[in-house]
């Protein structure tokens, strides 16, 4: 018979060879790459030793990669804000009782359960010019012509809207799970004090919601930093650099153009400021959290 | 009091039927185009349904009886169903020793498995398509191109929300019952089978199901670590990007058909799906 401790390890040992070997390996791998300067498809091919921190020095000065970063860092944080505010908005009004709400709640999950880049071609097929109703619409109705395959604003916008359609539902139903698990007691005892109704949203709801709210914005906001699938479908990261979020040109970098040595180095910081900002964000909320205990 | 409530019931379902409008068009509007032949999209949108008897079924069979998409649509079941089977297992077994046994640092791992499905694929596409090509070599076979690499691939993204999702249940199996069972002699394999996977086939169940979905829904890593023989449907479904003349009507069959599972599971996951998201930190 096996010690007790060797039973667990070996019931957690596929789980840990498997993280490790498809996990763990792969990042350590382009740590090391990324000391290179390698290109298959160079004069030289050969892996390189540049020295640590060589790649790292030049992509400071990519004006490409840079702008990439701003933009993901943009986009998560605008369609947190819309997402977040809209959902909240949803998941307070699915509280009260109205008809057909079970089917309307039904209906808003469908897209969760959609595939990115299914839901990039059901965005292009209703958009793109000289298909889709959308962009007829707002010309026969608006004056508006939507071309997203031109307008750079348009196709950043274009793609926001999208992820507002496809994850304002996450958003809706995790709040209202939140929601639906709240004391009452708090409730009856700022009715008897004649609290008004923001007063009770902005100083029971709020601060009671704060732990759920933390794993929305943790989890809308690495979920957009690694966005990548719907824009491929939508836009394929243009009009000239206007979509091209870090995903996407971290692909066209080390696929297109081979760039093995820089790509690692640019995955690493992108890996890098996606764990700063959950750290920042997740400290200042977890902070906050704690002053209004 | 009361006209101001039934009030506030009519433009809540009049805002939810606003959004529900919102949500389904664009999908009404794919289904439209599978139906339909280039000349009759050609033009104004015509947003009228389709007759069944007046439906391009050219669309469909195209690229699934003609084409190569009922190879990747074969690919896609393998490699969903295998990888929902595999993360299942290793998931149930990595939970129980999580739970019944004090292993030294298993909080530390816990914790590691939710990083690797946070992490952005994007960054160990490069690795992940050196390694499978070159390095993981087993005599001349790699695992680049091929079903076993994706199915274990996506044990990364998928161990950890299924470990999540089941530790809560198999926490709340009270350990009283393990015991009874070992000190009549029953061994780990028994107490799996009459115990534990009788207990928690609610749990299994949701977390097999998502695993099949996020393992069906994925594309950037199947797109880069896949070029023949492996390819899933997603990935076909991106190479209607880069052809001219995008062929509207069959892209969006194939979207219409990737898209099924994913209406199916919607009944069937429909009230675990925010636990599923959200790593069990919040209950649906």
């Amino acid at each position: 018979m096996l010690s007790k401790n060797k039973t667990g390890w070996l019931l957690l040992s596929p789980t840990i060879i498997i993280l490790v070997l498809v996990g763990l390996v792969p990042f350590f791998y382009v740590l090391y790459v990324g000391f290179f300067k390698w290109n298959p498809l160079a004069v030289d091919p050969s892996m390189q030793f540049e020295g640590f921190g060589f790649n790292y020095r030049r992509l400071i000065f990519d004006q490409v990669f840079l702008e990439s970063i701003w933009r993901s860092i943009k986009f998560a944080f605008v369609t947190l804000f819309f997402e977040l505010t809209l959902g909240f908005l949803l998941a307070l009004s699915l509280l009260s009782s109205f008809p057909l709400k079970s089917f309307f709640r039904g209906v808003h999950t469908l897209p969760l359960v959609i595939a990115p880049i299914v839901v990039g071609s059901i965005f292009k097929l209703f958009t793109v010019q000289g298909l889709g109703p959308l962009p007829h619409i707002l010309k026969d109705y608006f004056g508006y012509t939507l071309n997203y395959g031109l307008n750079a604003d348009q196709a950043f916008w274009m793609i926001v809207i999208m992820d507002i359609w496809h994850w304002t539902p996450f958003v809706t139903l995790t709040l209202l799970a939140g929601l639906s698990a709240l004391p009452q007691d708090p409730y009856e005892s700022a009715k008897i004090d004649g609290a008004n109704n923001f007063q009770i949203f902005f100083y029971i709801t709020i601060p009671m919601m704060i732990p759920v709210l933390i794993v929305v914005i943790f989890i809308r906001l690495m979920d957009s930093l690694k966005i990548v699938d719907e824009i491929w479908m939508l836009t394929g990261g243009g009009p000239g650099y206007a979509t091209r979020f870090t995903g996407i040109h971290i692909w066209k970098e080390v696929f297109e153009k081979r760039f093995y040595g820089l790509g690692s180095a640019m995955s690493i910081l992108y890996l890098y400021i996606t764990i700063v900002i959950c750290w920042i964000l997740y400290s200042v909320m977890a902070s906050r959290g704690k002053d209004e205990d | 009091m009361k006209i101001k409530k039934t009030l506030g019931k009519i433009s809540t379902t009049i805002l939810w039927s606003l959004l529900t409008i919102i949500t389904l068009l664009p999908i009404y509007w794919m289904v439209l185009v599978s139906t339909r032949t280039p000349v009759e999209l050609f033009g104004k949108p015509d947003l009228s349904p389709t007759f069944l008897e007046k439906v391009h079924w050219k669309n469909f069979t195209k690229p699934f009886i003609d084409g190569i998409y009922s190879d990747y649509l074969m690919n896609s079941i393998i490699v969903a169903t295998s990888n929902a089977a595999l993360v299942t297992i290793m998931a149930l077994m990595a939970t129980y020793a999580l739970s019944r046994f004090k292993l030294p640092g298993s909080e530390s791992i816990f914790f590691w498995t939710m990083t690797n499905r946070m992490a952005p694929p994007a960054a160990f596409l490069l690795p992940l398509f050196l390694l499978f090509s070159t390095v993981f070599k087993f005599g001349d076979a790699t695992l680049f191109d091929t079903k076993i690499g994706l199915i274990l691939l996506y044990c990364v993204f998928n161990l950890p929300f299924a470990i999540w999702l089941l530790k809560g249940i198999i926490d709340g199996i009270p350990r009283e019952l393990d015991e009874a069972m070992i000190v009549d002699g029953a061994n780990l394999f028994t107490i799996f089978r009459k115990l534990i996977i009788p207990l928690a086939a609610p749990g299994i169940a949701v977390t097999s199901l998502l695993s099949f979905l996020f393992a069906w829904n994925e594309y950037l890593l199947a797109s880069t670590l896949t070029s023949v023989y492996a390819r899933t449907i997603p990935t076909g479904l991106s190479e209607f990007v880069t052809t001219t003349g995008t062929n509207w009507g069959t892209m969006a069959a194939v979207a219409l058909v990737s898209m099924l599972p994913a209406l199916l599971f919607l009944f069937l996951v429909q009230r675990h799906i925010v636990a599923g998201l959200t790593f069990g930190a919040v209950k649906g």
